[in-house]
């Protein structure tokens, strides 16, 4: 807060007087955070004014369709809710595997407004929801403009909230804030997989307290109350369960748990004994405990009773681990490692403010200052390992980083930093600052165009990188009119409408909840990768040649096979670019059928054009994507875009699948696998016989009409 | 916040013994017990000087705790000697329905972390750390909290 200590009357005295006066602050202040409310939400909205109101990414489709069900079926039969559309033939028991907070949250606003008589869609909330939490800061926003419907939109401000709520609880040692804590984490929980944060994070403060000796009977009044209330909520939903009992992620909660009763016990003691007695017992008595406790979790885990730790969670600490055990996390563009540019793309100048934030953290250092530290340390960590964990530092950073800011104009009663910082507030005290008037509008106006440029860039970025839906692109005609390139709608709508009710879409896993909702049709798999064998099928089937790929389609009753190219148009994300993933899972469990090496050169090359391999050119994915193309240009000019190749004059021969579909702009080719031969022969020689080539020896009897299985 | 080196906490008296259940050694009973654990694990030592350590304790337990506090503790040492023969069932006769053991569990946990905060906020010695929860608002506090755990526990149970 502005603490005028200058003795000259200025104008900015005068101001700053004006501002002390405690209600004009207060009306300031309401005002400046519906001001913030208002850009926040609006910031939100380029999407929907640049493009429409549609839904973006991949997840929020499945919320969406989830969210459609919960509101037509009812709560129980959501949680009973067992999809057959999806992960066919095995199909999906929903209901327990995801994460409900969301669909219920939208649910219940859609009851609410019906109850109220105002007409709306699931559509409409869906696309709000998320515009109505939280501030400015690009990282965030990235998760949350309109549109995307995901599950982190309620998520992070549910993070920040349940922080919020610890930290009150813990400063005032009441039940009833550790109470509200733990339903706000357990809220949290039936959210997003992300709790674990919390879940770590809470007993890690605790733990730094205790050992920094800021044990409080307030710590142990507010944490074990959050503890043993949280984690009864948490087990609530069906897809966590017994989870905080059995894994290891949740053990040190437990074990702080544990710890706190150990520590609030022996300072009983101690106010009981005299100091030598107190020592002997401390010694031998604590180190006991200790050790059993210890030795327990070591056998009950090595026993098999708790799980040691899951693959995601080595991945954060190894960051090669996944691309070696797990090819299926590693192949997820969300769990990369964070690119330096990333941070500033995201952050901004707020990068710099942060560590000075932090620094003055250390000042005046109480509990909740500890809390800040920490989660600062493990946030940034966590941002650097996994680009999806940026999310989690995102809120820390404004709040830290309006400190120094605070500091620089202190002496001007500019209260704007202050709450464009945010929600999470701490303590400031009055600061010794700049005297000089010069020296005091030189700071405060390079503070202001900074924090100007930094709207700037927020402005920049929420509309040109955030707000772009993968289903829809945008791109420029040569004479600067936007052109909407809407191939991905194009394509389910044809599913949607020339395809039966249960036709079996294969496709890779990426686009399976965009099948599913927009298209309405069954998929293999999808983007909730619960089952890799599933998965690497597909990608078998993908990278293997005609003759084996067929029968692994009939065997799926697969209808359809839907590729992504992005040759023509020059659209990176298409799926000959994704090729290597689906071979490397594939070849994690079928490692003498399907090799990697073999789809690159001797060279060492990945290549689509002439000199690709064998194995490559055969493989059903090449055909797919490169099926017919080479009848758009003229002879010997075909290129692809993406990879900025020339191809081959004779294009690949398809034998056992048919073109169906091909959108505008060949983003999305659809082809529909062939029925068995009439009579019996296979398709290799059925195709030849069509195109004319007269077999020399088609003499040999086959047998009756069979499945080919290899 | 410093920690306190007065005659701070009587706090979690037999607080520890739930510690040791939930790990170690599922039999304590009674407030007066509270270093039974200890003392058993630390034969080496002289037992001269533990009997002395462990009269200390009482002694001081017995001047110190005013009569509804007493009877707190009473309730606490209740819930550890539940607490204990669900553990020890659980142990010895198999998990089976998992649930119904974890909420039962669960259940007598949280009622006496819940009952042992109520008790370190309504200790004469604890005021200073807690300005703002008077006796009555814990006791509020406390019946919401219970309230809550055994609504989780109810609908965990099956």
């Amino acid at each position: 807060m502005a603490v005028a200590t200058a003795s000259d009357p200025s104008p900015i005295q005068v101001l700053a007087d004006f501002g002390k006066s405690k209600s004009l602050r207060t009306l300031l202040r309401v005002l400046i955070l519906c001001f913030i409310a208002g850009a926040a939400v609006s910031s939100r909205l380029f999407s929907v004014i640049r493009f429409e109101s549609i839904i973006h990414e991949f997840d929020p489709w499945f919320n969406f369709r989830a969210t459609k069900y919960l509101v037509a079926n009812g709560f129980y039969d959501f949680w009973d809710w067992f999809d057959d559309r999806t992960w066919h033939p095995l199909g999906r028991v929903t209901g327990g595997t995801l994460y409900p907070g969301l669909m219920v949250t939208s649910g219940a606003i859609y009851h609410a407004l019906r109850a109220m008589t105002i007409p709306v869609d699931i559509r409409n909330i869906s696309g709000l929801l998320a515009a109505a939490f939280m501030g400015i800061t690009p990282g965030y926003i990235s998760r949350s403009v309109a549109g995307s419907y995901d599950n982190e939109a309620i998520a992070i401000f549910l993070l920040v909230f349940t922080f919020y709520l610890w930290i009150k609880a813990l400063k005032l040692g009441s039940v009833l804030w550790g109470a509200l804590c733990a339903l706000f984490y357990g809220y949290m929980v039936a959210s997003w997989g992300g709790y674990a944060f919390i879940t770590c994070l809470v007993p890690l403060h605790a733990f730094v307290l205790i050992c920094m000796g800021r044990y409080s009977t307030r710590l142990y009044v507010s944490y074990t109350t959050w503890y043993a209330l949280g984690t009864l909520a948490s087990m609530q939903i069906p897809f966590v369960g017994f989870l905080p009992v059995r894994t290891s992620e949740h053990m040190p909660a437990l074990g702080i748990f544990g710890f706190l009763q150990l520590v609030a016990f022996i300072y009983y003691i101690r106010s009981a004994l005299s100091g030598a007695q107190f020592k002997a017992f401390l010694f031998v008595g604590l180190g006991a405990v200790f050790g059993l406790a210890l030795l327990a979790l070591v056998a009950m885990t090595s026993a098999g009773y708790i799980a040691p730790w899951s693959g995601r969670f080595y991945s954060l600490w190894d960051t090669g681990y996944a691309k070696i055990h797990i090819p299926i996390i590693a192949s997820v563009s969300e769990h990369q490692p964070t690119a330096w540019p990333a941070f500033f793309f995201d952050l901004n100048m707020l990068i710099w403010l942060f560590p000075a934030g932090v620094y003055l953290c250390f000042q005046d250092l109480k509990d909740e200052h500890v809390f800040v530290v920490v989660y600062a340390l493990f946030g940034s960590y966590f941002a650097g390992v996994m680009v999806r964990l940026m999310l989690t530092l995102t809120p820390i950073v404004p709040p830290k980083a309006k400190d120094p800011e605070q500091e620089d104009v202190a002496d001007i009663s500019s209260k704007k930093t202050k709450q464009s910082a945010g929600s999470l507030r701490s303590a400031n005290s009055p600061y010794v600052g700049v005297y000089s008037f010069l020296s005091k509008g030189l700071v405060s106006g390079i503070m202001t165009i900074y924090l100007l440029l930094f709207v700037l860039h927020c402005t920049w970025v929420t509309s040109n990188a955030y707000s772009s839906p993968s289903v829809v692109l945008a791109s420029r005609m040569p004479d600067g009119s936007q052109h909407i390139i809407d191939d991905y709608r194009e394509a389910y709508q044809w599913l949607r409408q020339n395809t039966k009710e249960d036709a079996k879409i294969m496709s890779w896993w990426d686009y399976g909840y965009q099948i599913g909702g927009m298209a309405d049709r069954p998929t293999l798999v999808d983007n909730n990768t619960w089952n890799n064998t599933h998965i690497a099928t597909v990608g078998k089937a993908m990278s293997s040649s005609e003759e084996v790929s067929y029968p692994i389609m009939r065997q799926h009753e697969v209808d359809y096979v839907l590729v992504v190219f992005g040759g023509l148009l020059g659209y990176s994300g298409d799926d000959i670019n994704k090729f290597l993933w689906m071979v490397r899972i594939a070849e994690g469990i079928w490692p003498d059928e399907v090799s990697e090496r073999k789809f690159f050169t001797p060279r060492g090359e990945y290549r689509v054009d002439g000199e690709a391999t064998e194995t490559m050119k055969n493989s059903l994915m090449y055909k797919m994507s490169y099926y017919n193309y080479h009848t758009l240009f003229p002879p010997g000019q075909a290129q692809d875009r993406v990879r900025g190749v020339r191809l081959p004059d004779t294009g690949p021969v398809l034998n056992t699948l048919d073109e169906a579909f091909t959108s505008e702009n060949w983003i999305i080719r659809i082809y529909k696998v062939k029925d068995l031969d009439n009579v019996g022969r296979d398709h290799a020689a059925a195709a030849s016989f069509e195109r004319g080539h007269k077999k020399k020896k088609a003499t040999k009897k086959r047998g009756p009409r069979a499945l080919r299985v290899d | 916040m410093a920690p306190k080196k007065s005659q701070a906490s009587p706090a979690a008296a037999p607080v520890v013994t739930t510690a040791t259940t939930a790990t170690t050694v599922p039999t304590v009973s009674g407030p007066g017990k509270k270093t039974s654990s200890s003392s058993s694990s630390s034969a080496t030592t002289s037992s001269e000087a533990w009997s002395n350590v462990v009269t200390n304790i009482l002694k001081h337990y017995q001047k110190t705790t005013p009569q509804r506090t007493k009877l707190i503790d009473l309730f606490m040492a209740f819930l550890v000697v539940v607490g204990g023969l669900q553990f020890v069932y659980c142990v010895v006769a198999g998990n089976y329905p998992f649930n119904a053991f974890l909420s039962g569990f669960s259940a007598t946990v949280g009622q006496f972390v819940l009952t042992a905060s109520l008790r370190i906020q309504t200790t004469e010695a604890n005021k200073a750390d807690f300005p703002s929860v008077s006796p009555e608002r814990a006791f509020a506090d406390y019946v919401v909290g219970s309230l809550i755990l055994h609504f989780f526990c109810v609908n965990f149970i099956n």
